[in-house]
């Protein structure tokens, strides 16, 4: 089946990882902070902020209206350009086959 | 007759007046009552987003996001009713959005932080106990399917997604410099979890993902010199990757 | 004497409140007055993970009550047959003491509005409605309760009232109410009518849970008062009184507390509780 990996390495590899796992089990207790996870798209039932506030007001982007600019940490981070002068995106693998649509 | 169609139109259209038949109290104009309404809408749902992409608000400020995110929920209402859901075309838009994009990384910063929340609502799998590894001989499980948990999932990007996710976490984290990043995510209990790893150890993860028995993903894992299946092992065993270890007949 | 119910509370006849996950640990520690918890259905209908742990754990030692927010019942389109697959899924393995949606719709062909958006109450609304809560009540296998909406508005073409309207539904549906106290008061003040006159003329007898939640006050174009239904503060006095002229009126019934905006400790939402449930309690007593 395998032919450039040495069933020698994999029972190793094997070895050695669960040695490493034994010596810090703590790690998958889920002691783990949720980085606020949870709380993204709960439903609700509550109303929001009343008759006057930004909701009721949009800015057309594809005109001329929209002056603002994007004024976050993103200011902070330089990155150098794209290597080969494209712009890639990224990709997003599911490995989760079994997740409900 | 007010038909839902018109109250649904206005209600995303703050240009469009408010529809007839609606009224205060004595049959006076409905006025700023209906702008109660839109402002439940496109406030809940700019919430929605903004607590569901926490890092993409920190990066470009919250009055931006706030006015992006106005945009967004108006070209892209949710689907089902079901708010754990919504945003799943928020990477797409923000890569055709132009106020960003000199920010080209922000898509992918998304698509993890989509990543982080699939995780989160993913189905419960009970970790592998890691004994059942060794117990098998290593001609038996180079030919055994290592079956991997649902929230388990591989983000590729050419921009350095996990270090940016991480410097808006932890303040002593580096400045995020530099080229892509592959990231698993994962859940090992109850809390997600985002980890950098090599492209080879993503294309092994996918590898094993798509049903590759673990000799295959090994033999192509090995064409990058620095691929350790020891630490990419010990990585899926302390992140609960692995659920079971299927054998199928021997050919 | 309170009225015999046509419609059996499941629910314990005490004070619940809307659970947060926040709260999971505190709850756990001292539920205090609390005696059951409600849900929104919604944030229950992923795979697995926390919130379907959570769940699992307080409903063996809490009665639940399945609160959806997204069936949009009063819309203009059918029913979503997946969503109520999903609903019936959850009510299905959880066995909740009670369902119950809102009178109200939130779905169109644009997609889902998140909110809970008003309706015209006349005879074609009304037969849209009823038709489909007889197919939650199929689907689910169960009967549900409907619950009276928190309004900011009126419809010109409405030619019933709202108390008339929830009644035939009832009547023609065999659905039980949620009287949402907090939304009489709020729609009694936007719609410029007497709460106290809306509560009387309410079907008591077909009420299986009440709701009290706080609310916002703004204003409208002309200067008038707007109650916001923005459940982000303690229950105001007056809606304290009507609650207690309810049950002065229909007898004790399960009654929660909705607080789902600036989220306060368990501390004070479960000395919200206790206020409900100490103006239960002697209402209670007598029928004992």
């Amino acid at each position: 089946m395998s032919n450039t990996v040495s069933q020698l390495a994999v029972a190793g590899a094997v070895a050695a990882a669960l040695a490493a796992y034994a010596s810090a089990p703590a790690q998958a207790a889920g002691q783990e902070k949720c980085f606020g996870v949870s709380l993204a798209g709960e439903n609700d039932c509550a109303a929001g902020p009343g008759t006057t506030c930004a909701g009721t007001s949009t800015v057309d982007y594809q005109g001329n209206a929209w002056k603002l600019v994007p004024a976050g940490t993103c200011t902070d981070i330089e990155l150098p350009a794209a290597t080969d002068g494209t712009l890639r995106h990224g990709a997003l693998e599911a490995l989760d086959r079994d997740l409900p649509a | 007759m007010t038909g839902q169609s018109d109250f649904a139109a206005a209600l995303l259209d703050p240009d469009r007046s408010t529809p007839a038949g609606l009224c205060g109290p004595g049959g006076a104009p409905a006025g700023a009552r209906f702008d109660v309404y839109r402002n439940n809408v496109a406030v809940s749902l700019t919430e929605a987003l903004e607590t569901g992409f926490p890092t993409i608000r920190a990066l470009v400020g919250d009055p931006f996001f706030k006015a992006m995110a106005g945009v967004h929920l108006r070209g892209f209402p949710p689907q089902s009713p079901m708010m754990m859901d919504y945003g799943q075309d928020f990477p797409a838009f923000l890569e055709s959005f132009d106020p960003v994009a000199h920010l080209p990384y922000l898509a992918d910063v998304a698509r993890l932080e989509l990543a982080l929340r699939r995780a989160y609502h993913a189905a419960d799998a009970i970790a592998l106990d890691p004994a059942a590894l060794a117990a098998l001989p290593p001609d038996r499980l180079t030919r055994a399917r290592l079956i991997l948990a649902p929230a388990v999932q591989v983000l590729r990007s050419p921009y350095p997604v996990h270090a940016i996710w991480t410097a808006h976490r932890d303040p002593n984290a580096p400045k995020p410099t530099g080229g892509g990043q592959t990231v698993a995510v994962s859940r090992p209990v109850y809390d997600p979890m985002a980890d950098p790893i090599s492209p080879a150890q993503g294309e092994f993860l996918q590898q094993l993902g798509s049903g590759a028995r673990l000799g295959t993903a090994l033999d192509h894992a090995a064409q990058d010199p620095e691929f350790s299946f020891s630490t990419t092992l010990s990585l899926m065993l302390a992140r609960g990757m692995i659920v079971s270890v299927e054998e199928s007949p021997a050919p | 004497m309170p009225d015999m119910s046509l419609i059996p509370p499941t629910l314990p006849i005490g004070a619940g409140v809307g659970f947060k996950p926040a709260h999971f640990a505190a709850i756990d520690a001292d539920p205090g007055a609390v005696t059951w918890l409600e849900i929104h259905a919604e944030n229950y209908m992923g795979a697995g993970g926390r919130p379907l742990a959570q769940l699992r754990a307080l409903a063996e030692r809490f009665p639940i009550s399945v609160h959806g927010v997204g069936l949009s019942i009063g819309g203009e389109g059918p029913l979503d047959r997946d969503h109520l697959d999903r609903l019936a899924r959850l009510t299905g393995w959880l066995g909740p003491a009670s369902f119950s949606e809102h009178l109200a719709w939130s779905s169109h062909d644009t997609g889902y509005l998140n909110d809970l958006l008003p309706l015209p109450y006349t005879t074609a609304t009304l037969n849209r409605v009823c038709d489909h809560i007889d197919q939650v009540q199929d689907r689910l296998g169960r009967q549900m309760l409907l619950e009276n909406p928190s309004t900011y508005l009126a419809f010109a073409e409405s030619d019933m009232d709202e108390v008339s309207f929830l009644q035939q539904i009832a009547r023609r549906t065999g659905c039980g109410l949620l009287l949402d106290v907090n939304n009489v008061f709020v729609s009694a003040t936007n719609q410029a009518t007497d709460p106290v006159a809306y509560i009387d003329a309410f079907p008591l007898h077909l009420v299986g849970e009440i709701h009290l939640g706080g609310h916002d006050a703004d204003m409208d174009d002309g200067g008038a008062p707007l109650l916001i239904d923005s459940h982000g503060q303690p229950v105001a006095d007056p809606v304290w009184a009507l609650y207690a002229h309810t049950l002065r009126r229909g007898g004790p019934r399960p009654t929660l507390i909705e607080w789902d905006n600036d989220v306060p400790d368990w501390p004070e939402l479960a000395s919200e509780a206790a206020r409900a449930a100490a103006l239960l309690a002697p209402v209670l007593a007598p029928a004992q």
